[in-house]
């Protein structure tokens, strides 16, 4: 935490970044919130514990964060997958953001850039890959997953805090928003609420970089990161891809190559 | 001068039961997933008599997520509006805290404001409230500090307050809850003096409200306060959603070659899209715009045309923001800026 | 009918009686009321709105366009910019929409009998004027100078041509038509410029005179300073303010400015009464 503050307080005095996007306390002891630090002086309201998870590089793409100058981003994991995504999707260039890499351990890394954090997130494992969920969900019935999954969304209230905390939601205007045509239900009855969720996990297959933000952030808990974990667990399997982890790839759903194994494009 | 009586603690599974007899839908707290939510219940087991608050307010029994309003069939050439009187199920809402049931008059204000909404009315007829005194608070909550507290019956047809024996003081309020004795007679007894105060958590209030309302219309043009209060907003609407006194809406139709309906549906002035114009101009094209418009509406406006402060201090919209906006530290923070 | 009546959402029947096709993406409809009884009890003021649906599409709002001196119709005049309108831009004579109004407050006409009237329109910004136009047209005696200063981008985007026409022929007003500069066709008698700078050239009389102004943001605000530099107040302007609207009655939340609703409180509003609104429409 120490080390956490003074980088911070080296960066922000140096002119370097004008703002430190980070973790402070939060309304208890088991919240942390995020925190826009503009001045040296105030790097101590960073914290760096276990409460820290909420993935912080959702704010790099808003405008008002945008429009306070270069950022600093305390980053785990999840939030280093991101700046990956985002780089491969070309939200952001090299030299945009420094990143405060924190280790799954919680100490401070050094990653002067997209390569150093490429490195860094290979020797870390997705959730993906192990969540007993997945193999739950998998072993039941498709007629019992979908009553599972029609009984999650009837409690959904159509908050769109899954979409809004979602760093890979970006999207200045979002499929359902277009109304012309109305493509999917706007309103909060089970299908309206059914055809979103659907319909975003699909937006996010092959781009979750699985930080678990959309399920922490729904007020009622639908687990909504079992959808996109299971379609990251199909894109990996048909075309080998991963989200998050190299900061210059070709996203396999949008690309096209004549050797590609699929024929029926021919 | 109020009608008390004492309900033992064993009859209240019996009450419910009653209640249910006499054709009563019960919604209560219960148990979803991790969450506790006001569902349908059949019995007292159902019900989760523990939890501070609900997840989610009541407020979906009057004004729920979705209500058709109209609905339409298409002819050859024509449309036929289908006119069938809507008839809402006699509801007895059960668990609820003060806070929350002094919330319906504040929503009533906006939907009998002017033009009626029959919808709202005829929901709101249908309902009867029994309330549950609080026995606890968290820090999150701040009923007082609105002009709540943890024993009022205010919204309350019927009020329940636990006893030190387990037992529950009953208070009758309106006729609403003299008819759901009256199901009852039998389970309720005399009340002797009760001291209803010492059973109640002390709950000091957190800021001045009246010195909040009257900062705020100078405080309008304060952009960088507002800016800064919503920096960490990421602008979902679950804040709006879980609120009891949040009454704003959409309207949506869906319709197929053979007909429609029109929808009404909770929306929220935290969205960006809330105030678009059809040209792309917004006047609240910021985070901190919407902020204010939430603090201000609540604060300011509401009290200012329809006499209530659009707050109850339940709290749940800081226990549920994804983003720890936290209303309560922005509010002390707002009375306290210079 | 009881029952139907309490709905507030209810919109009434209208039959498409007559459309005219006013400018590029603008038109005009004259509506009726399929219930020729409601039709019959149906009274307005001119400035009021309503809340016009396309069936399956939704509801866009328009103020009512024809004057409340003429019975049995009433008239919208809308651009199409999004979804509803667009829906509406395909609707024929025949067709069925629907209408629920009227809503929110009016010009306040009475009060100005006696005075002249200088009526300032930008482009889609005179049919929330056209009502009250007609309206005193039809009362023409009860009011003094009727001046009409109207604009658009290109004379093709003039809305109510064969009106403005008459206007002009019926030696009851003085119109005074313009086009932006470059907007101009080679037979064009009228003004080249932009609204506000031709009424600083034909400099109306501020004395007794009321002046009703509406059109785009930017052509308001370079108007109100000519205003008061030609010795109008602020209590002698009005205009007539739009806002994203549901529900047109005060329930939605949406369409407030600071603690007014437009759909409540206005459209109409004096520029006195704008002043003391916050920033935010």
């Amino acid at each position: 935490m120490e080390e956490l503050r003074a980088k911070a307080k080296e960066l922000l005095a140096a002119g370097t970044v004008k703002v430190v996007v980070g973790y402070g306390e939060g309304s208890d002891k088991y919240r942390a919130r995020a925190v826009f630090v503009r001045k040296a002086e105030q790097a101590d309201k960073l914290i760096c514990d276990a409460r820290c998870q909420q993935n912080l590089a959702v704010y790099l793409t808003r405008s008002e964060v945008k429009a306070m100058g270069k950022p600093a981003v305390v980053a785990r994991p999840p939030a280093m997958r991101t700046l990956l995504q985002l780089a491969a999707e070309r939200q952001l260039a090299p030299g945009d953001v420094v990143v405060l890499g924190i280790s799954a351990d919680g100490k401070l890394l050094d990653l002067p850039d997209f390569k150093a954090i490429e490195s860094y997130v290979a020797t870390v494992p997705m959730d993906w890959e192990s969540n007993p969920e997945l193999a739950r969900l998998e072993a039941m019935s498709s007629e019992e997953r979908w009553a599972y999954w029609k009984e999650q969304f009837s409690h959904c209230i159509k908050c769109y805090a899954c979409r809004s905390s979602c760093p890979l939601c970006y999207c200045s205007r979002c499929t359902v928003e277009c109304n012309q045509p109305q493509w999917i239900f706007a309103a909060p009855h089970t299908l309206g609420n059914l055809e979103w969720h659907v319909m975003r996990a699909m937006h996010l297959a092959g781009r979750c970089i699985d930080c678990g933000s959309c399920s922490d952030a729904c007020p009622v808990g639908i687990p909504l990161n079992l959808l996109t974990q299971m379609l990251a667990r199909e894109v990996k399997s048909d075309f080998d891809q991963v989200a998050g982890l190299s900061a210059d790839s070709e996203y396999a759903l949008s690309s096209f190559k004549p050797d590609d194994k699929e024929d029926f494009i021919r | 001068m109020m009608e008390t009586r004492i309900l033992k603690k064993q009859a209240l599974g019996t009450l419910l039961e009653r209640i249910r007899g006499g054709g009563f839908r019960v919604l209560a707290p219960s148990k979803n997933d991790g969450h506790v939510v006001f569902k349908e219940v059949a019995t007292l087991a159902d019900v989760d008599c523990e939890a501070i608050q609900t997840t989610l307010s009541p407020k979906a029994a009057v004004f729920p997520r979705c209500e058709e309003l109209v609905n339409y069939t298409f002819t050859a050439k024509n449309v036929r509006i289908e006119d069938h009187e809507f008839q809402a199920t006699p509801t007895v809402l059960f668990g609820v805290r003060p806070c929350d049931a002094r919330s319906l008059a504040i929503l009533n204000s906006v939907f009998a404001w002017d033009v009626k909404d029959v919808f709202f009315q005829k929901r709101l007829e249908a309902t009867t409230v029994i309330g549950m005194s609080c026995t606890k608070a968290d820090d999150y909550c701040f009923c007082t500090s609105v002009g709540g507290s943890p024993g009022d019956t205010s919204g309350s047809d019927l009020s329940l307050t636990l006893l030190g024996c387990g037992d529950y003081l009953a208070e009758i309020v309106t006729e609403k809850g003299r008819r759901i004795v009256s199901l009852a007679e039998d389970l309720f007894g005399p009340a002797g003096k009760v001291n209803k105060e010492e059973l109640l958590p002390k709950i000091p209030a957190k800021f001045d409200v009246k010195e909040l309302t009257g900062k705020l219309p100078d405080m309008f043009t304060r952009n960088e306060i507002w800016a800064e209060q919503a920096m960490r907003c990421i602008g979902c609407s679950t804040c709006a959603f879980v609120c009891p006194c949040c009454a704003c809406f959409d309207i949506q139709d869906e319709a197929s070659r053979q007909g429609g309906t029109r929808l009404r549906c909770w929306d929220s002035c935290g969205h960006g899209q809330f105030t678009l114009h059809a040209s792309g101009h917004n006047p609240r094209h910021s985070q901190g715009d919407r902020w204010r418009q939430r603090i201000m509406h609540k604060f300011s406006y509401f009290p200012d045309r329809l006499g209530y402060i659009a707050c109850v201090g339940c709290g749940r919209c800081s226990r549920s923001c994804p983003a720890d906006m936290n209303l309560l530290e922005h509010l002390e923070s707002l009375v306290e800026a210079k | 009918m009881e029952a139907a009546q309490s709905n507030a959402y209810r919109p009434q029947l209208m039959r498409i009686d007559k459309v005219v096709e006013e400018a590029p993406a603008v038109r005009t409809f004259r509506l009726t009321f399929v219930d020729e009884s409601v039709g019959r009890d149906f009274t307005f003021q001119a400035g009021q709105f309503g809340e016009y649906s396309v069936f399956g599409e939704g509801e866009s709002t328009f103020c009512i366009a024809s004057p409340p001196t003429r019975q049995g119709y009433i008239e919208c005049t809308f651009r199409q910019a999004g979804r509803v309108t667009s829906a509406l831009a395909s609707k024929d004579e025949g067709d069925i929409i629907g209408f629920r109004g009227p809503y929110g407050n009016h010009f306040p006409l009475a009060q100005w009998e006696g005075k002249s009237l200088l009526f300032i329109a930008g482009g889609i910004g005179l049919p929330p004027l056209r009502c009250v136009i007609w309206n005193v047209l039809d009362l023409r005696d009860r009011y003094k100078d009727v001046t009409i200063l109207y604009g658009a981008r290109t004379v093709a985007d003039l809305v109510y041509k064969e009106e403005l026409e008459g206007w002009r022929k019926s030696g009851n007003v003085k119109l005074v038509t313009t086009v932006d500069p470059g907007g101009q066709t080679p037979d064009w008698k009228g003004e080249v410029g932009f609204v506000p700078a031709v009424l600083e050239k034909i400099a109306p009389a501020s004395e007794n005179t009321i002046a009703l102004v509406c059109g785009p943001p930017i052509m308001i605000n370079r108007t109100l300073p000519v205003l008061t530099q030609l010795g109008f107040t602020a209590e002698q302007v009005y205009t007539t303010l739009e806002n994203r609207m549901k529900c047109g009655f005060g329930k939605c939340g949406r369409c407030n400015v600071g603690k007014i609703y437009v759909c409540k409180d206005g459209p109409v509003f004096s520029y006195a009464q704008l002043q003391q609104l916050p920033p935010e429409y």
